[in-house]
């Protein structure tokens, strides 16, 4: 029962990987960056956050509707005047000018708000610990329960937005072939600058979770990275869903490596993302098709598409 | 103002690669639903005049009126919205949407349409060229035929007025390309103008009314197919001077 209960924590763990995974497995698989500033920005809006709720009394969840448009607005910004001409300068300045991004944050943060660790979790009453009592050995927190749907709800909701709306449509024509939309009269620097946009707000969304659910100092954003890196490794890069798989088979791995030893967390974690890219080199072709033949199903049904 | 029977009209067109002048005044004119052809030998200059008309490149020198409006200044994707849509010898299509995803995202971009409207607009484009059944394959998954198709009706899907073709016919059979010419037929049918470049001239003049011969840049006959063709010009263009020589002697 211990053993079980680990893997429903692990599970939990894990989508909470998977909502800060979320943002960085839309931006690469939009635009091909590695965002490596994503951490840190999650962690600004987490301090955003704070101050809305130290200062001005405001909770948490109301916060989020201030400071996700004040982030997007950010990453509009962060677009047109960073991403936008490192992406023309190959693969590599993208990601020295994310990381050299991630750098000024961390110690921005560091200048205003000091080394102090904080957290929102005192702002939102007790649901930062009620639980519901499964049976003597599994109990479910009730945040973990939100982190869980708040996971599903935006990974799903981003997919099926990217399907099934005219404006998922034109990002992902986009994402296929930036030089060539503008012959079907797409502009790529405004759909890249919107993405861009929607991404800082999922990392804003990522932020809050992370300041509700444990504690967050200036420097905390490295540690999410990695995380969220591990995730959207493990399900595949591109893949909204995989990102979601990915971040839950995380969490379990962590917390079966501290059911085994209270020191394996982290290592177990890390060693388990290391299988997968191992395996990925030496199956690579073996493991495509076989991801191929699940997400892919059989194709083509002829005159399937109806008017509406 | 340009007359109102053009729907494009360039002036004076110029375009330089470092010293080299690709496009040297170049005047050009597309009447209101006519089909123009452009022949030329390779390094006249068609390429570039089809990426200055559709906004690729931006001309040193001259003026692009559509519809009567100044359009020079645009990029392409002002332009396609505006109606001028372009299709490229090579194809690139969406490759991991649907054939059908392909069309819908082209007809909501690039003509503004939204749900039902843009839907109809996507099949119906299918349909006039042939794609129904293939409707719901991964572009990426199609032939060269069916690509080819896929980028014409992709072009198509925008509604536009002036519809831009660089060698469509390249690299197919001429059962294949007699395909092709009667989706351009068709297309030509419903009153869209159209300009095309292509090597293969007995294609070409199936389709359009006016043959435009270009050579170095410029332009050196235009008029009615038969009599381009038989412009002593056009031949020196495309024979040499030792052809000429021959034919003199």
């Amino acid at each position: 029962m211990i053993f079980l209960n680990q893997c429903l924590q692990g599970i939990f763990l894990g989508a909470y990987y998977a909502l800060i995974a979320c943002s960085l497995s839309f931006l690469f698989g939009v635009m091909r960056i590695i965002n490596l500033a994503h951490g840190s920005l999650a962690v600004l809006a987490a301090f955003l956050l704070f101050v809305l709720a130290d200062r001005y009394g405001l909770s948490p969840w109301l916060g989020l509707v201030l400071v996700i448009p004040v982030m997007a607005a950010l990453g509009f910004l962060l677009q047109i005047l960073v991403l936008e001409r490192s992406l023309k300068g190959g693969l590599l300045v993208p990601l020295l000018s994310t990381f050299g991004l991630a750098i000024v944050i961390d110690n921005l943060l560091f200048q205003g708000f000091g080394a102090d660790t904080r957290s929102l979790a005192p702002y939102i009453g007790d649901l930062s610990f009620a639980s519901w009592s499964l049976s003597d050995d599994i109990t479910v927190g009730q945040l973990d329960v939100i982190i869980l749907a708040a996971a599903v709800a935006l990974l799903g909701g981003l997919q099926l937005f990217l399907a099934r709306t005219r404006l998922g449509r034109t990002i992902r024509a986009t994402a296929e072939a930036p030089e060539i939309v503008g012959l079907i009269g797409i502009d790529a620097r405004a759909v890249y600058a919107l993405s861009t946009a929607l991404a800082m707000a999922l990392a804003t969304v990522a932020g809050a979770f992370l300041a509700l659910r444990a504690t967050f100092n200036p420097y905390s954003g490295g540690m999410q990275l990695l995380f969220a890196f591990e995730a959207v490794v493990i399900g595949g890069f591109g893949s909204l869903w995989g990102t979601l798989i990915g971040g839950i088979l995380l969490g379990v791995a962590q917390n079966l490596g501290a059911f085994v030893n209270p020191h394996g967390f982290l290592i177990a974690g890390h060693g388990f993302f290391l299988a997968i890219l191992i395996a990925r080199l030496y199956l690579g072709p073996r493991l495509a098709r076989l991801r191929l033949a699940r997400l892919r199903p059989r194709r083509p049904r002829p005159h399937a598409a109806r008017p509406a | 103002m340009a007359r109102a029977e053009s729907v494009l009209r360039a002036d004076g067109l110029e375009k330089r690669f470092g010293a080299l002048v690709v496009l040297d005044a170049v005047d050009f004119t597309v009447g209101c639903r006519e089909a123009v052809g452009i022949v030329g030998p390779n390094g006249a200059g068609k390429t570039t005049l089809l990426n200055v008309l559709s906004g690729r490149n931006t001309p040193e020198r001259g003026q692009i009126l559509f519809a009567g409006e100044d359009v020079t200044g645009l990029d392409v994707a002002a332009r396609c919205r505006l109606g001028i849509a372009r299709s490229h010898q090579i194809p690139r299509p969406f490759g991991g949407m649907t054939v059908f995803e392909n069309l819908l995202v082209a007809a909501e971009a690039g003509a503004g349409l939204r749900g039902p409207a843009a839907t109809r607009r996507a099949l119906e484009t299918l349909a006039l060229c042939g794609m129904l059944p293939r409707a719901n394959r991964r572009a990426e998954t199609l032939g060269l035929l069916d690509r080819k198709r896929l980028e014409l009706a992709r072009a198509l899907a925008t509604e536009p007025v002036l519809l831009l073709l660089d060698e469509i016919g390249a690299g197919l059979t001429d059962a294949e390309a007699q395909i092709l010419v009667e989706i351009i037929a068709a297309i030509r049918a419903q009153g869209i103008a159209i300009v095309w470049i292509e090597h293969i001239v007995h294609v070409l003049v199936k389709v359009v009314g006016r043959l435009v011969c270009m050579d170095a840049g410029r332009v050196i006959a235009d008029g009615a197919p038969d009599a381009v063709l038989r412009d002593a010009a056009v031949i020196d263009a495309y024979l040499g001077q030792a052809a000429h020589a021959a034919s003199h002697g």
